[in-house]
Parts: C-alpha cells; sequence; structure tokens
C-alpha cells in the first residue's frame, strides 16, 4: 500500500473503458458480445469490461430453468456473419450440458398427500412451453463468457464491485473495486491491495435481482418515484440438483405445483409454488419459490422446500437418487408495477436488476438477454455514431474525454417499453397483486381470467402496499411450525446440504453483512422481541443465530449471496455489501 | 537467477469431493466439480516472485520466475494466475482430457522425471520451488523424487527461504519435532525447496497485473512431444507405479445421543463397555 498516509484512502489505479458493464450473467454479457459484436460490424471499435464478484463466470448463478430460447437466438444470430449459431449444440460442446427439449407440462395442485392435475388447456398460453428448453443456466453463463472473451470483451471473475463513482456534475462515471487484504479487525494486511477505479463512458448495471450498486442508485436518482413504481417484490427461490437412477428419468418432463405445502386452504396467501424438471442425461433438478410477502414470521423456507420432497407426487422422481448441488436466489415478483425508471446519466439498469422477470411464465433469462441487447444497442448508438466518434472511443484514444458528458441513454427505456417483454409483463401485471390480496384460490382465478381474457388490458391496478419486510405480522399472531426432522437421504439438515453450494469466503475479512448505522439494537428489540428472530428460519445457508436468547452472530462466511436477508430483514437492519471478490457460492450446474 | 515454480491444478480445496461408487478407483467426481491452483503450489509462486523482487531491490540482477504445468488446456488457465501474481512465462505440457492427474495416470516419480527434463531443457535453472505436496494425492514425493533425480540438494516443509549472496539457500524447515535451518549451497544443480503453509500468504491477483498476464508468454506443448523432445518413453511417465484400488467417502459421522441424566449417561456408557 501507499507508505505516507492511510493505506485505505491512498489514490486507486483507474482503468478506462467505452462500457463498464457489472455483473457476469447473462443480461451483462449479452450485452457485452452485442456491443462487440457491433463494433466488428459497424466499424467503431468500442472496449468493454466485465465485472464478476464470484470466482469463476456462472459461479453465482442459479434458476430453475425453463429456457424460452428467443432472446439468445437473436443474440446469436449476428455471430457468423450473420449465419448464426446452434446455441444448444455449443452449449453442449463448450460446457458438457444439454439443453434439453420440454416434452410433457405438467401443473398439479397439491394436497397433503395427494392432488390434482390442471389440464394444459385450462392453463395460461404464458405457461405453455412448448419449444423451450430445460438448461442450467449457470452453464449457459459459462458459455457466454467464453463467447464475450473471443469477441475481445475483458472479463474479469474475482472482482466486486463495491462503490459506484459519480462525475461533478453527479453522473455515474464506473465503478470502483473492493479494497481486498483487509483484516476483522479492518487494518489492512500485508496482502492490501486497494481497488481499482473502472471508469466508463457508460456503466451498465446487471448484477441481478436486489443488486447491491443497483439498489443504491434506485435510491440516489429516484428511480422508482420518477415512474410511480410499486416497491418490488421478491420471491426466495431454493434449488437442488440430483443425479437420478435411469429407470426414473423422464427426459423434458416440466412439473409445477402449487397447494401443499405453502397453501393448504383456498385463502392461503403465501405466494409461491413447485418446480421440477427432467434434464438430459440424467438430472432432476427441482426447488421451491417462496413469495418473501409471508406473514407468519414462524415460516421457514427451507423447511418448506425440504417437506415438499416428501410428497408422494415428488419423492418418487428423486428416490435412489443423489443430490449434487444446493444453493437459493431471490427473484422478483413485482413485475410490471414494480419496474423502476430504467436509465441514469451515465448508465443504466439491465436483466433482473431492473426487474424483469414474469412471475406467472416463472421465467426471467430470456426478458435479462434482451434488455442487454437492448441496452448494447442503444448504447452503441449514442457513444459511436455521429462525427468525430472513432477519435472519442476509448479504444482507439486509451482515455476517456474529461470534457464528455456521460449521457442518459433514455433511448434504452423507450426501446424497451415497445418490446416484447415489457408486452409479457403488462398482460400479467395485476397477477401477482391478485395472490397477496385474495389468496391462491382468488389469484389463480385472477390469473386465468387475466390470461384468457383481461391480457392487461383491465382499467384497474391492484397495488402491492407494505414492502416484503413490512408485510411480517409479530408472532404472537402464529403458533411455531413444527417441521418434520430430515432423513438425512431424500431431506437433509441446512448445513450439511449448504456444503453442496461450495460456499466459502476469506477467513479473516470484516462481514460483509452489516448492521445499519444506528440499527445495533433493532436484532435484540424488534426482530427477536417481536418477530421471534425470522431471519434464523428465512436464511437458506445460516448465517443469522442468536446465541444466550438475543445477541446476534452474523456468520458471514456461510452466505450464498441470495440476498434474502436485504429484503425480509425485519426493520431492514442489514445492508448487503459486497465481500472481498471470489468469495460466495460456487455454482456449476445450477 | 531463473526459477521454476511446477504448479498443479487440482479440485478446489474448499469443495466437498464427491465418490461415485460404481466407478471404483476411479470414483472421486471431476466432472462440473470446481478447479484450482493447489493452495501449497499457489505459496511457491508466492514465495518465487518475493525471492524476485528481494533481488531487484538489493539490486542483485534480474531474476525469472516460471510456472511450469502439467495437465489438461484449463492448466492455461492456473498459469495465468501464476503470470497475474508476477511470474514472467509459462510452460504448459497439456494432457489428454481423460488424463487424469490425481494420482490414477499422472503420479509423483512420472512427474519428477519430466520435470528434471525440463530443467535441463531451461539449463541454468537456481531453484526449483514447488509445493509440499498437492491436496488430491497427498503424496508430497515429487519434490524429494526430483533432487534425487538431479543429484540436487533438497529442503521440504520450508517455513522461511532466504538467498545468500553466494547464491546459497538457507531454509527453515517444519519439522514433527520442531524448526530446523539448512543451507542449500550451490552445487551444479537446481536447489529443491518444497512449500509449507506457514511461508507465506498469496498475494492478490490485481486487475492491472491480469491484464499484463494476457500479455506475458506462455507455450503450450503436448505431452507426447515435450516427451519426444526430451528423448523419455511416454510409459516413463504416464504409466502409473501404484494403482489405486479403492476411493470410497469418509462413513458419515453418526448422529449424537442427547442423554436425559448423569444416571443415563453413566448407563449408556457401561452399555457400550466404556466404563468398567
Amino acid at each position: 500500500g501507499d507508505g505516507d498516509g492511510d493505506p485505505l484512502r491512498a489514490p486507486r489505479e483507474s482503468m478506462p473503458y467505452d462500457v463498464v458493464i457489472v455483473g457476469g450473467g447473462p443480461a451483462g454479457l449479452a450485452s457485452a458480445i452485442r456491443l462487440r459484436q457491433l463494433s466488428a460490424s459497424r466499424g467503431v471499435d468500442l472496449s468493454v469490461c466485465v465485472l464478476e464478484k464470484g470466482s469463476e463466470v456462472g459461479s453465482h448463478v442459479l434458476s430453475g430453468n425453463v429456457f424460452d430460447p428467443k432472446a439468445l437466438e437473436e443474440l446469436l444470430s449476428h455471430e457468423n456473419d450473420g449465419e448464426g449459431i446452434d446455441w444448444a449444440e455449443a452449449l453442449g460442446e463448450s460446457q458438457d450440458s444439454v439443453a434439453t427439449p420440454v416434452r410433457e407440462d405438467r401443473f398439479l395442485v397439491l394436497t397433503e398427500g395427494g392432488g390434482l392435475a390442471i389440464p394444459n388447456a385450462l392453463l395460461p398460453g404464458q405457461l405453455h412451453n412448448g419449444g423451450n428448453y430445460i438448461i442450467s443456466l449457470s452453464k449457459l453463463t459459462r458459455y457466454l463468457g467464453e463467447l464475450a472473451e473471443s469477441a475481445g470483451v475483458e472479463v474479469y471473475p474475482g472482482f466486486a464491485a463495491d462503490e459506484v463513482l459519480y462525475g461533478p456534475s453527479g453522473s455515474v462515471r464506473g465503478v470502483a473495486t473492493k479494497d481486498v487484504g483487509i483484516g476483522k479487525d479492518g487494518l489492512p494486511k500485508d496482502t492490501f491491495e486497494r481497488g481499482v477505479e473502472l471508469l466508463g463512458r457508460q456503466t451498465l448495471f446487471a448484477e441481478g435481482a436486489r443488486g447491491s450498486c443497483s439498489e443504491r442508485l434506485m435510491e440516489r436518482f429516484d428511480l422508482r418515484g420518477g415512474r410511480g413504481a410499486d416497491a418490488q417484490h421478491y420471491g426466495l427461490g431454493i434449488k437442488e440438483v440430483w443425479e437420478v437412477p435411469e429407470e426414473k428419468f423422464r427426459s423434458g418432463l416440466v412439473q409445477h405445483t402449487l397447494g401443499w405445502p405453502l397453501q393448504t386452504s383456498v385463502t392461503d396467501r403465501v405466494y409461491g409454488g413447485s418446480f421440477l424438471y427432467h434434464q438430459e442425461p440424467n438430472l432432476v433438478v427441482c426447488g421451491l419459490v417462496v413469495g418473501l410477502d409471508y406473514e407468519n414470521p414462524y415460516l421457514n423456507p427451507y423447511k418448506e422446500f425440504q417437506r415438499w420432497k416428501t410428497h408422494p407426487s415428488i419423492r418418487d422422481h428423486l428416490e435412489g437418487g443423489t443430490c449434487v448441488q444446493y444453493g437459493a436466489r431471490v427473484l422478483n415478483e413485482g413485475g410490471y408495477h414494480s419496474l423502476p425508471r430504467l436509465t441514469f446519466p451515465g448508465g443504466m439498469l439491465l436483466g433482473c436488476s431492473a426487474g424483469f422477470l414474469n412471475a406467472v411464465k416463472i421465467k426471467g433469462s430470456h426478458c435479462a438477454i434482451k434488455s442487454g441487447v437492448v441496452a448494447a444497442e442503444a448504447v452503441y448508438d449514442a457513444l459511436a455514431e455521429g462525427d468525430g466518434a472513432e477519435e472519442r472511443a476509448v479504444a482507439a484514444t486509451g482515455a476517456i474525454d474529461p470534457d464528455e458528458e456521460c449521457k442518459e441513454v433514455t433511448e434504452y427505456e423507450e426501446r424497451m417499453e415497445k418490446s416484447w417483454v415489457y408486452d409479457e409483463l403488462r398482460e400479467v401485471r395485476n397477477c401477482h397483486a391478485a395472490f397477496s390480496k385474495w389468496g391462491v384460490g382468488g389469484g389463480l382465478a385472477y390469473a386465468g381470467l387475466a390470461a384468457h381474457v383481461l391480457k392487461g388490458r383491465e382499467p384497474w391496478t391492484i397495488r402491492h402496499g407494505a414492502s416484503d419486510s413490512e408485510s411480517t405480522r409479530p408472532a404472537s399472531e402464529f403458533d411455531a411450525i413444527n417441521y418434520p426432522a430430515p432423513d438425512g437421504v431424500l431431506t437433509f439438515d441446512l448445513l450439511t446440504n449448504l456444503q453442496r453450494a461450495g460456499t466459502y469466503h476469506e477467513d479473516d475479512q470484516p462481514s460483509h453483512l452489516r448492521i445499519r448505522p444506528g440499527g445495533d439494537d433493532v436484532p435484540r428489540d424488534v426482530s427477536v422481541r417481536v418477530y421471534a428472530a425470522p431471519e434464523t428460519r428465512f436464511c437458506p445457508a445460516g448465517v443469522y443465530e442468536y446465541v444466550e436468547g438475543d445477541e446476534l452472530v452474523i456468520n458471514a462466511q456461510n452466505c450464498i449471496h441470495c440476498k434474502c436477508c436485504s429484503v425480509k430483514m425485519p426493520g431492514g437492519y442489514i445492508d448487503w455489501t459486497v465481500p472481498e471478490g471470489g468469495g460466495g457460492p460456487q455454482y456449476q450446474v445450477m | 537467477m531463473k526459477i521454476i515454480v511446477p504448479i498443479k491444478r487440482v479440485i478446489d480445496y474448499a469443495i466437498k469431493i464427491r465418490v461415485d461408487a460404481s466407478k471404483g478407483p476411479l470414483g472421486v467426481e471431476l466432472k462440473n466439480t470446481k478447479m484450482s491452483i493447489n493452495p501449497f503450489c499457489e505459496i511457491a509462486v508466492e514465495e518465487a516472485i518475493q525471492l524476485k523482487e528481494a533481488a531487484a531491490k538489493a539490486k542483485k540482477g534480474d531474476a525469472e520466475v516460471v510456472a511450469v504445468s502439467i495437465g489438461p488446456k484449463q492448466c492455461s488457465e492456473t498459469i495465468r494466475t501464476a503470470l497475474a501474481m508476477g511470474a514472467d512465462r509459462g510452460v504448459h505440457i497439456e494432457t489428454k482430457p481423460d488424463v487424469r492427474g490425481d494420482y490414477i495416470d499422472l503420479q509423483p516419480f512420472g512427474i519428477a522425471r519430466l520435470l528434471k527434463g525440463i530443467v535441463d531443457r531451461e539449463g541454468d535453472v537456481d531453484l526449483v520451488l514447488m509445493g509440499k505436496q498437492s491436496i488430491d494425492s497427498d503424496c508430497g514425493q515429487t519434490g524429494p523424487f526430483l533432487a534425487g533425480l538431479l543429484d540436487s540438494p533438497q529442503a521440504t516443509f520450508a517455513a522461511s527461504v532466504e538467498r545468500e549472496d553466494d547464491g546459497s539457500f538457507v531454509v527453515e524447515r517444519e519439522t514433527d519435532a520442531g524448526t530446523e535451518t539448512i543451507k542449500l549451497k550451490p552445487s551444479g544443480s537446481p536447489a529443491i525447496i518444497t512449500c509449507d503453509l506457514r511461508l507465506n500468504t498469496p498475494r492478490y491477483p490485481t486487475m492491472p497485473n491480469i491484464m499484463k498476464a494476457k500479455k506475458k508468454p506462455c507455450e503450450t506443448i503436448s505431452l507426447e512431444d515435450m516427451v519426444t523432445e526430451l528423448g523419455l518413453d511416454l510409459d516413463d511417465v504416464l504409466v502409473p507405479k501404484n494403482e489405486v484400488i479403492e476411493v470410497y467417502e469418509p462413513p458419515p459421522r453418526k448422529e449424537g445421543e442427547t442423554v436425559e441424566s448423569i444416571d443415563d449417561l453413566l448407563g449408556k456408557l457401561k452399555e457400550k463397555g466404556l466404563l468398567s
């Protein structure tokens, strides 16, 4: 570090690019690839850098996933001089992962011992999966990472964007990576390295749902207020990947369920359901999504998932198999009415950081990729068109023109509003709120109505009301839930399962999960006293513990970066910041 | 001063190992498992760079650090990590994708033979710094084998390394009985030092250094071509001397039992024959 002064405040080296992309997921990589495609085809070269906090591209990507390939096909149609790439074949060759065509779509409403299947004809069109593929999104993202690198994108896994950088006029001019080599005591160690500033003429934020920089940007630029948007609502998706014996394997089967265990009566308002897909060669990927606007603080999403597996319709798929991977991540459920304004001076929000996931269709990757493509095209037009564009490009000059203003590329949002992404979201815009108001029975009825008749054209808007954290009701209004003990074969205790996420963090660093200033008493006085410490139940990694009754212990090392605590914490007492890059889960097949 | 650092790509130390019982001795599951640089090899790279920096600071001439790895095509990423930490150049001996480095096909004696050939090929090597063992096979033999083949002085389990003006290396070794200090004198053959955990804490590769690393030279040569060039027999390297008979996961820990009282505890202990 710097010898003559506080090393923690030493000036940082800066690396300039035309475009800096925060987050190496499908949205971020799609935009990086598209920018380089345009550089090649339109002649003005733009330099692109992608920052990814996971140790490898794909390490932090988790998704169901039944994939609608239309946006990816659009992106890849520009490859090979317009001849395109067969993405499924390329994915297989590059990652040894099979994109499995959907052959059978089942929708069940479960009761404790049985259930009934809903005929496909009654389901909204958006839930039909013909032409879609069961994939591992982590594997697809790894493939996109390779494509990006060969297109000349500089991809840096293992680096976490910690701080958004602003210019004198308040526009975003880039991000700084986190300082590394700081001990638990907050002091620099021998290995201390100051973070680096990545400066961009435009900075694109593609951090996934509840991105740490994205949330701060939304506050700073009042992006929700600017559009009159509702607060975002989230679900917690918890997932396992199983290898199953040949006789159990049914290639291309897609099964979704509602009902037991989350909803046991028609008026139950806990939003959520399960997914279970059979992916070649012998994988069953399955999980439970629990809406985080649930009221009962005794609800334990992880244990609900474990007991769901014991249902006769579910256990049949898994028995005799081995669980090979485990993980969890929040996903957006707010849909159209929770979308913020997408742009601000110097940058924009992509993918789930903005919130394009279609919670009724249970799909968001195609929207994320499309948003990446649209963003790239808008940014390229803004930066590489017009006289003198070539001379202004960092790719050519190696520096950012200090006199150039960091524009707000509003074209991006205009084009998104006209795209099929917004069309899809508008169609189902009231569905989630209908569940919250009327429970699963009313919600399903509304979804059916919306899908077949109203298609989003209804003149009313059902508003979302309170934030997910505010929806929790005091523990005194409920009884504790008695969950069955795990058997270690079909169901597992949390810490055993957590090993399957491969998560770890450098031991000797300050906790990245920080109690907000002034919030020191909130864990004991609010969370424990009023809500019986729900964080000890909703965290799918066992991070939060209370010892001696009310003393909080944060096991930050266990964290799998799902962001649930940043959403559901009573009193919102946790500020989710990035740990040293390279830490967190090591998802391979999620 | 020229330092060779052999580095190995292994299953990441934090990942839970899975064993597919149906695959017998080949049961350790490598597919879809995160791989990283062997932690002791990373320590060796760090030490080599520190020696290089010390020589530069004391104006004792230039030093060159060469990272060498033997393994499938992904080893080039492992070499890039070493280059990003500060190594000058890399040599990647590429094996076919199905050749296993985790004590199945490639074993210490074969690797040591190959490394001897590389040391001779490079010429003027002062020091070979390596990890004390790899965390997959845990043999700890490659360093001593190499020293034997090269007729070199060696010090294993190094906890500290200093270079003296006359070119000797003073090494503090960790042993079960305590710390031992050894001086390796210049001998016409490169000194061999294997590194233990306490030696140093590897630095974080910074982004500017990762960028610079992309421009550093890395030679890739197939195992078959390298073996031919060195005048060795492929069997010398690939045919293992030891055979893995069985691989199995450790038996699951039995659940503890909670007892209600001291009398119960005594009863249980007597039951299990643990008390007379």
